[in-house]
């Protein structure tokens, strides 16, 4: 039996323990706001936080999170009013959306460690996470507004 | 020769537009609230106005209907329906937005729902072509004003005053005389009772007094469930009972399964049930390609299941596709008189006495969509009954195809559009939804069929190959007095028609014969290509390779001539004009040439402006050089400035791009500016990884690390937007797709100014490294 803690709430698994933690995420705990892009690591669509770390939930198995406590966009804010998340409203960041809370999970995490990136480290930090409708642009200036104060 | 005008005509849906007699039942029902606003007698019209479209003539045409688009509950809250599909575009947003300016209502008390698959009762609703503002203003436009003023009407009554004392204002209807003053939640009830005025009766509101419209201070619906996780696209679906389900599709398109062994499958945990999937035949339109599907508890244990099949497939007739040598084939036909498709003058005998010929060669390879959400879908088939949950550009088709598909009524179908998260127009083909439908009516149990990226890259209707070569001819002055241009490159009619090796005329009028420029001697030809993988439409479609090709050409021109790119352009565009090309039955991307003409005016008035302030010839530092380009499509008219800066290891970067696009009256412009900045960062992509090759008939790319895209890091660091304010009553046109054919052939012209190379296939991989 694995347990692990996602959003402050104790869950256990005692299925398959290789199974991805995005899956587990997704289809068994019905936290559908992390999404499958890749499954590889390569889009950055399924990121979480786990303790303090952006980590890609789609290579990562469920036993090397336990005992960890995972974020996952649910969990960022209570109201969804984390900076992060005001400043992708304030500069209406998305078109379609789908890789939004990685995305969002990615920069939370980069503003965790480094507090004031400057554009470079922000244009650095994010490039593990793609947005096929390009919204790149909107994406670094709601990041320099999030670490700027909303 | 196949000719196919449209293939999604093969639907069949050239069927009498009809209105379906619709009871206050099942519209509380459908709108899903109570004590609504139910109108009397039906309406069903094309719009009068000053512009006709070409959206009567679309599968089910249009439906102006308030009793179907719009509902005011008894507190007050106006419902919506939102009938188009969101795939980043904002449509679900602005067409709603356009029937609340319209009838008066306060967006903050406004709840836009997403209408389910039903053309009958809501016409049209293929969310591609870049056609949704341009078919829907006016019709949206209409409903809210039926909806006004059957609110007026009903305050008039309970007044007893002439309707033309009242006034619909912000969410109330006032008596001016009086002051007095009744929300639209306590004339709901009145309000139904009204019969809904006639189309031509109806007033519009004058422009000046748009709220919303042209204003582009509305953010869309979904913008805070975005950003909390909460936005509900296809995977995101659960119901009680469902299954997950992984297929394993024949890895060469029109491959058949010869045997599989589930054994070792069947031993994975979570893994319940391995079985055969129905494909069907090549070309099989938007029919599943079969193979083996794994069901399990999860999607994790169902792929981790499906790598364990043992399986044998039969290759069949597309075994032998390899790209290196379709390549020169392409090439090799494309220097061969092929099929003249526009002849004006004589371009043959012009090219003999030119003083000058310039030739270029271009090659475009196959692209995949890549929306971030691969293909996914739920269904739930119970009996002769079916229910999907999918993300669909096309709402209507994908319930006609599952109907077929399953052999049921198509009124036992109901299709409910997720957000989707992507599109591009990959998901107008419902292929994955068709799979769940199968898999669920076999298995008795609701279930999701989940692509993987790499099933996504293996088994997408790619975007088309091609070889394009144009040769100009020029005058001792270096004037152009010749033009010869051969497309050759399979055709999305193969998908529908075995056998189709030409261009359909859709495909010809996206940036071929449609050439704008004036020139005494024109020639179009189309030599024929075969297809041996599905192809499809991407986001501009063959616009992508014929501006790629024209407008590197025109940078080649002004090579050979000494003379500046842009100037060089506006020559070529000439005097303002609306062009006539000599083609039969020239496709306007479905829109009546009056409302629509090739207008060189407004060409010339986009490149114009994108120089104005793009800064076009402004000092830029050693390494950097910028490019000029410039395409009509989906009847919209879009100008780009791209700066390259090319480092001395060929590595380059994008600092700056400008574009000025022209798509008539429009309802918001934030959006547009999105969807611009979007397809810079897509042409971005295409013009420096974008290719899919195959090698024994199998895709060769798995994933993003061979499938590259732009990310933050390589994006352009600015990227500028200028909208032509539009005239009065200029008919609206395309948005999400025009932004992106111009880009690279400004790309190119820019890394030639930089560096004096001339980039004529693309990718552009290593070749700034040599």
């Amino acid at each position: 039996m694995i347990k692990i803690k996602i959003n402050g709430q104790e869950q256990s698994w005692d299925g398959d323990p290789d199974l991805p933690l995005l899956w587990f995420l997704r289809d068994e705990a019905g936290l559908t706001g992390t999404k499958f892009g890749c499954g590889q690591a390569l889009c950055g669509a399924c990121t979480v936080i786990v303790d303090k770390e952006a980590v890609r939930s789609c290579i990562t198995s469920i036993n090397d999170v336990a005992g960890r406590e995972v974020t996952t966009i649910e969990g960022l804010h209570p109201d969804g009013d984390h900076p992060v998340q005001k400043a992708w409203r304030q500069v209406n960041v998305p078109q379609c959306g789908f890789c939004q809370a990685g995305q969002i999970m990615q920069a939370a995490a980069l503003l965790m460690d480094n507090p004031k990136p400057s554009h470079d480290q922000i244009r650095e930090a994010m490039a593990g996470n793609i947005c096929r409708c390009g919204c790149y642009q909107r994406i670094e200036n709601a990041v320099h507004l999030a670490s700027t104060g909303v | 020769m196949n000719f196919i005008d449209n293939p999604r005509k093969l639907r069949g849906f050239e069927k009498n537009l009809k209105v379906e007699k619709v009871s206050r039942r099942s519209i509380l029902k459908g709108l899903g609230v109570t004590g609504g606003f139910v109108l009397a007698a039906p309406v069903m019209s094309r719009q009068a106005f000053a512009y006709e479209t070409g959206a009567g003539k679309m599968p089910h045409g249009v439906v102006v209907d308030p009793r179907v688009f719009v509902a005011v509950a008894p507190d007050g809250t106006v419902t919506i329906l939102a009938h188009r599909a969101e795939m980043g575009t904002g449509v679900r947003t602005s067409l709603p937005l356009i029937v609340a300016e319209e009838m008066e209502a306060d967006w903050s008390k406004v709840k836009v729902q997403q209408a389910h698959g039903d053309e009958v009762k809501f016409g049209n609703q293929d969310t591609d072509g870049s056609r949704s503002t341009r078919h829907y203003l006016i019709p949206m436009r209409q409903i809210g004003a039926s909806a006004r003023s059957m609110l007026e009407q009903a305050a008039a009554k309970r007044w007893n005053v002439p309707a033309t004392e009242v006034k619909a204002v912000n969410h109330e209807v006032v008596h001016g005389a009086t002051g007095r003053k009744l929300g639209f939640g306590e004339l709901a009830a009145d309000a139904a009772k009204e019969s809904v005025p006639s189309i031509e009766g109806l007033k519009l509101k004058d422009p000046k007094d748009f709220r919303y419209l042209g204003k582009g201070q509305v953010s869309i619906v979904d913008l805070h469930d975005i950003t909390t996780g909460k936005a509900g696209y296809g995977a995101d679906v659960r119901l009680p009972g469902m299954k997950y389900a992984v297929i394993a599709r024949p890895p060469v398109t029109g491959g058949k399964l010869v045997s599989f062994d589930p054994a070792e499958a069947m031993k994975i945990s979570g893994v319940e049930k391995v079985m055969q999937v129905r494909g069907w035949p090549w070309p099989s339109k938007f029919q599943p390609l079969g193979g083996v599907a794994v069901i399990a508890r999860n999607t994790g244990a169902a792929i981790k299941g499906r790598d364990a099949l043992k399986l044998v497939w039969d290759d069949g007739a597309n075994g032998k596709y390899d790209s290196v040598a379709y390549r020169k084939e392409l090439e090799e036909a494309s220097r061969k008189p092929g099929l003249v498709v526009r002849q004006e003058g004589d371009a043959d005998a012009a090219l003999k006495t030119a003083a000058k010929v310039v030739i270029g060669e271009y090659y475009l390879p196959h692209l995949a969509h890549v929306s971030m959400e691969p293909p996914v879908a739920v269904a739930d088939v119970k009996g002769d009954k079916a229910e999907i949950w999918a993300p669909v550009q096309s709402p209507g088709g994908t319930r006609e195809d599952v109907a077929k598909t399953l052999g049921i009524p198509e009124g036992n179908v109901t299709v409910n559009v997720t957000l989707l998260g992507g599109g591009f127009g990959r998901k107008s083909k419902c292929d994955f939804a068709l799979e769940a439908a199968l898999l669920s009516k076999e298995l008795g149990a609701p279930v999701k069929v989940q692509w993987t990226r790499e099933d996504d890259l293996h088994h997408d209707f790619l975007h088309t190959v091609s070889a394009e070569r144009i040769e100009a001819g020029l005058d001792k002055d270096g004037k152009v007095i010749a033009w010869r241009h051969r497309s050759v490159a399979p055709t999305i009619a193969s998908t529908f028609a075995a056998g189709a090796n030409h261009a359909a005329a859709f495909e010809l009028g996206m940036g071929l014969v449609d050439m704008p420029f004036e020139i005494a001697n024109i020639s179009c030809e189309n030599p024929e290509a075969a297809a041996f993988t599905r192809i499809g439409w991407f986001r501009s479609v063959s616009n992508i390779p014929r501006a790629f090709a024209v407008q590197s050409m025109v940078g080649e021109i002004a090579n050979a001539t000494g003379r500046d790119q842009k100037e060089t352009l506006l020559a070529l565009i000439g005097t303002p004009r609306i062009v006539k090309p000599a083609v039969k039955d020239l496709w306007n991307y479905g829109e009546p040439y009056d409302s629509y003409p090739i207008d060189t005016a407004r060409l010339r008035k986009v490149v114009e402006l994108v120089a104005e302030k793009g800064e076009w010839g402004r000092q830029v530092p050693k390494g950097h050089g910028l490019g000029i380009a410039v395409h009509r499509s989906f009847v919209s008219y879009i100008a780009t400035i791209v700066e390259v800066a090319v480092d001395d290891k060929g590595k380059l970067t994008v600092p700056r791009v400008d574009t000025a696009i022209d798509c008539g009256t429009y309802v918001n412009p934030e959006r547009i500016a999105s969807q611009i900045e979007g397809a810079a960062i897509m042409g971005l992509s295409l013009a420096k990884y974008g290719a899919v090759t195959f090698k024994d008939g199998k895709v060769e790319q798995k994933n993003f690390d061979d499938f590259q895209v732009v990310r933050m890091d390589e994006a352009p660091l600015v990227t500028n937007v200028y909208i032509v304010p539009p005239g009065p009553d200029t008919p609206p046109s395309g948005v999400g797709e025009p932004g992106v054919p111009p880009f690279a052939p400004a790309l190119m012209n820019a890394i030639f100014a930089a560096t004096g190379k001339r980039i004529r296939a693309l990718p552009i991989g290593k070749q700034l490294e040599a």
